[in-house]
């Protein structure tokens, strides 16, 4: 049984080896290198622009401004295409600008033999702004008078309304009390360790390659052919291995570009390789949200009523817009499906970094907010916060009202016994009772998290699959999902080794994406594929498993019904023996003269149902109040995936999600200057996300239910683990302090800040506690 | 280019002996990658943060992004291409990818030249989590949360 173990990834030897090949190390010796002319201003529109110097350098082949582009306006979220106007996504980029919207707006490119050259040129482009009032704050981008970022927009990129359960407001009314809170999320950065690479050539006189650090092959395709108007045919798009993504790679940033160069350059090799300082302001970022919270609660623990208010800031660019609001505040109905519910949210545009997905699209935000709110809610009524949460989260055969779909796995509430026996809930919370003054503090703290295993209803979920026995007995898959590190191919092996019966050895994953070969699947987001996925596998391995059989029937001369696959080989059921190894069936299959053909399977599959996911974090920390620092002294995360396909990898998932929850709950933050909309920090050095001395020990565990609309009850893994973490923290800080301290992150300078409001510390940091 | 941009090195590159004629411009890690084709250390930031470039130099981890390659001219050198022997991974590779170390890879060449430099410095000793945690410092790992490699580590010492 492959699935359920913990075997190795089938890439991992080709990754310690450093043989694994990544975009970058796919070398042309002729190939340019692009660079982009970036703007020096957050607001404004170019006055003039002079690229003569530039190329006149030596080594420079050409630099083409915004005069050169066509004049479309694109999309570049990574969303299948919508055949429905309301689910369309913003057209409002072009490949280069003249309006200047965030520091670092695309003006201009330089394409030169090499890095060093093309960076020489662009010192010598010389250009001019009208310069405005760059728009970074709420009440400054909705002011009455406020310039419209982009024309006719009202600087709104969307807005929403919903509203489920009993009816809002006389659930307030009833509720014995209601508490409110106004949160706030910080901008942070998925700083994958590969940054965005595209290059592209022409393998012919009419057909584009494009070879691309992306999560979406196939939908990289149809923008590109959109923003080009040329047919999809004509481009081809690699995906090699993918040095992370988190999202960031789940949006058309570079692909576009590199395509229209080689086609301006007669089809010659030319490479976009951002530098870090590039990635972090020029690709995308997670969305900051401001969010209020109402929550209506009775005395016996019951949450009636909820409303939440949003406002998301999408930056200078849609991208993935106001989908990321929706999609988070989407969640509650399947964490607390039974509180009357209104959620409102606005997305802005704003002169900031353009925003798009990362790792849990709008989760994160919402459901800090949320669990903030749940937090306080339960010490309003003085309920343990463990019970509050058992009294209201979802339970299995619960009706998620906003989908109206029934909640047909869920083991959240034995996730939250799991965590909070391994916490030592009971007895911390007597011994930390003591912690609740002087310098250092001790608390515990939880949240829960749900999520979804795809996007359907909103975007259509397909995924196809393809398998061919090999002559060795072996065989070969292709699979249009996406592998981007997260160990997808390694769970689509496992699970043809599952329904083949083949020894998981034997089932090789064709390791690389090429849209003119694999088959059609809309790729890596939404911690979709594995779910989604599974139904074409299963098709694809049952039909060719059915093929297998039938072949050694013909072979053997034994009624089908009487064979079967063991571990690889052919078995007579009824005799209880081996017939034949699967190489001798290949073989004849393959060379028979008569008989037999190369046995192939194939499945495209479309999914109409989305397994909600579901987990919990529960953390115990120390807060030293006179150096403004939280340390984590213990933390867990237990999760209700459906079954666990491979439980070392589907932990790695846990550690590396929590860990980036971490960050964002305590250190991570794009620093931006209001006036300006100058960034401050980035880099590496001064972005500060984890190193390996400030995570913790991270312990996960599973709760494992059986989701019946998966091929192998698997759910959603990839994302979810990044969404609790920070809440939990945020309320094992209020257990320890008191303090509600509702901004992220809880760095040294907002718990600076927040102590010294309080009291706790004064003006200079000496503590009065 | 003109000519006062090239000057002739040799160095010895898992256990080979190169004379090479490099543009004293490049780093190291440009050199190895473009030059002789050592594609298995990666580039994240160019700037000595990242630590996806880590390489040996004389026994010493150094990100070649910002060692100048010249520098390099005397000296050997060990990158990832050099552990694995008679198609066999090292131990600390075999480590990697049986504790599930790896999720992208990406930093992963870095990491192995890291723990390899540390296990063979630490040959004998005693070795605490907090020694371990500090000798990987200069690697950033975005996927695994460094849990996994943590484990990978340990392991890596044991069967030292």
């Amino acid at each position: 049984m492959a699935v359920g173990k913990s075997v190795n990834r089938v890439d991992a030897m080709a990754k310690v080896t450093g043989r694994a090949k990544y975009t970058e190390d796919f070398y042309h010796p002729d190939m340019l290198v692009a660079k982009y002319f970036r703007s020096s201003i957050a607001h404004g529109r170019v006055t003039a622009i002079n690229t003569k110097k530039a190329e006149n350098l030596d080594g420079v082949h050409a630099v083409f401004t915004y005069k050169d582009v066509p004049e479309n306006k694109f999309p570049t979220a990574g969303h299948p295409l919508a055949l429905t106007e309301d689910h369309k996504d913003a057209a409002d980029r072009l490949l280069l600008t003249r309006d200047v919207r965030f520091m670092g707006d695309e003006i201009a490119i330089v394409v030169a033999q090499n890095e060093l050259v093309a960076n020489e040129a662009l010192k010598l482009i010389e250009v001019s702004y009208d310069e405005y009032q760059p728009l970074i704050l709420p009440e400054d981008i909705l002011e009455e008078n406020a310039r419209q970022i982009h024309e006719g927009s009202s600087n709104i990129v969307g807005e929403h309304t919903y509203t489920f359960g009993n009816d809002v407001d006389q659930a307030f009314e009833k509720a014995d009390h209601v508490v409110e809170g106004s949160f706030r999320t910080a901008m942070v950065q998925h700083c994958h360790i590969e940054n965005h690479i595209s290059h592209a050539y022409m393998d012919d006189l009419d057909k584009i390659v494009i070879v691309s650090s992306t999560q979406i092959p196939h939908i990289a395709r149809r923008i590109v052919g959109e923003v080009l108007n040329i047919p999809l045919s004509r481009i081809r798009v690699i995906k090699p291995f993918v040095g992370g993504g988190f999202g960031n790679k789940q949006d058309v940033i570079l692909e576009p570009m590199v395509a229209f160069l080689t086609l301006k350059l007669n089809g010659r090799a030319v490479q976009i390789n951002l530098s870090r300082e590039e990635c972090i302001i020029g690709t995308r970022t997670r969305h900051p949200f401001y969010i209020d919270v109402k929550t209506g609660v009775m005395n016996d623990g019951t949450i009636v009523a909820r409303h939440m208010d949003a406002i998301s800031i999408t930056g200078a660019y849609a991208s993935h817009g106001h989908s990321v609001a929706a999609a988070g505040g989407s969640k509650q109905s399947s964490l607390y499906p039974r509180a009357a519910t209104s959620f409102h949210a606005r997305t802005l545009y704003a002169n900031t970094p353009v925003a798009g997905a990362m790792r849990a699209y709008g989760s994160p935000q919402i459901i800090y907010a949320l669990e903030c709110a749940t937090e306080d809610a339960a010490r309003k009524i003085g309920m343990d916060s463990v019970e509050f949460r058992l009294k209201n989260v979802a339970r299995q055969g619960d009706i998620n009202l906003l989908s109206g779909k029934e909640i047909l796995s869920c083991g959240l509430a034995d996730c939250l016994i799991k965590g909070r026996d391994f916490i030592g809930w009971g007895e911390k919370k007597k011994e930390y009772e003591k912690f609740k003054t002087g310098p250092v503090r001790k608390g515990l703290g939880l949240a829960c998290l749900s999520y979804a295993s795809g996007t359907y209803p909103v975007c259509v979920e397909i995924a196809g699959a393809r398998i061919a026995l090999n002559q060795d007995g072996t065989v070969h898959v292709m699979v249009g999902a996406t592998e981007i590190g997260q160990g997808s191919d390694t769970v689509v092996a496992q699970m043809v080794a599952q329904t083949l019966s083949f020894p998981y050895e034997n089932v090789l994953v064709v390791q690389a994406q090429d849209t003119d070969v694999t088959p059609f699947d809309t790729g890596a987001y939404a911690s979709r594929q594995a779910y989604v996925v599974s139904n074409a596998v299963f098709r694809a391995a049952t039909d060719l498993r059915e093929k297998i059989l039938d072949h050694a029937a013909v072979m053997t001369d034994i009624d089908v019904a009487g064979l079967d696959i063991v571990d690889g080989n052919i078995v007579d059921t009824r005799k209880s023996a081996q017939v034949m190894d699967m190489k001798t069936l290949a073989i004849d299959s393959f060379y028979h003269k008569e008989r037999g053909c190369q046995l192939t399977a194939e499945a495209s599959f479309k999914a109409t149902t989305n397994a909600p996911v579901f987990g919990c974090t529960f953390v115990d920390i120390t807060v030293n109040i006179p150096l403004c620092k939280i340390k984590i002294n213990r933390m867990i995360s237990v999760h209700d995936s459906g079954v666990i396909i491979n439980p070392v990898q589907s932990g790695g998932q846990i550690h590396g999600g929590a860990f980036m929850g971490i960050g964002a709950a305590l250190s991570e933050e794009l620093l931006i200057d209001p006036k300006t909309g100058y960034i401050y920090n980035n880099n590496l050095l001064d972005y500060k996300f984890p190193t390996f001395t400030d995570v913790p020990p991270i312990h996960h565990d599973f709760v494992e239910t059986f989701e019946p609309t998966s091929a192998y009850g698997n759910k959603a893994l990839g994302e979810p683990p990044v969404i609790s973490p920070p809440p939990a923290i945020r309320n094992a800080v209020l257990d320890a302090t008191g303090l509600c301290i509702n901004s992220l992150p809880l760095s040294p300078h907002t718990l600076f800040t927040a102590f010294k409001d309080h009291g706790l510390i004064d003006e200079k940091g000496g503590d009065n506690v | 280019m003109t000519d006062g941009h090239f000057r002739q090195i040799s160095f010895t590159i898992n256990d080979r002996e190169r004379r090479l004629r490099v543009d004293i411009r490049k780093s190291l890690a440009e050199v190895l990658r473009e030059d002789l084709g050592l594609i298995g250390l990666k580039q994240g930031c160019g700037v000595g943060e990242c630590g996806a470039c880590s390489v040996m130099v004389d026994d010493v981890l150094v990100d070649s992004c910002i060692y100048l390659a010249l520098w390099a001219d005397g000296k050997q050198i060990r990158t990832v291409e050099g552990e694995a022997r008679d198609g066999k991974p090292s131990k600390v590779q075999q480590a990697y990818v049986d504790e599930g170390a790896v999720q992208c890879g990406f930093c992963t060449p870095g990491f192995i030249m890291a723990t390899t430099s540390f296990v063979e410095k630490c040959k004998g000793k005693n070795v605490s989590p907090g020694d371990i945690r500090k000798a990987h410092a200069g690697n950033l790992c975005r996927c695994t949360g460094y849990q996994n490699i943590f484990t990978a580590i340990e392991k890596s010492i044991e069967s030292d």
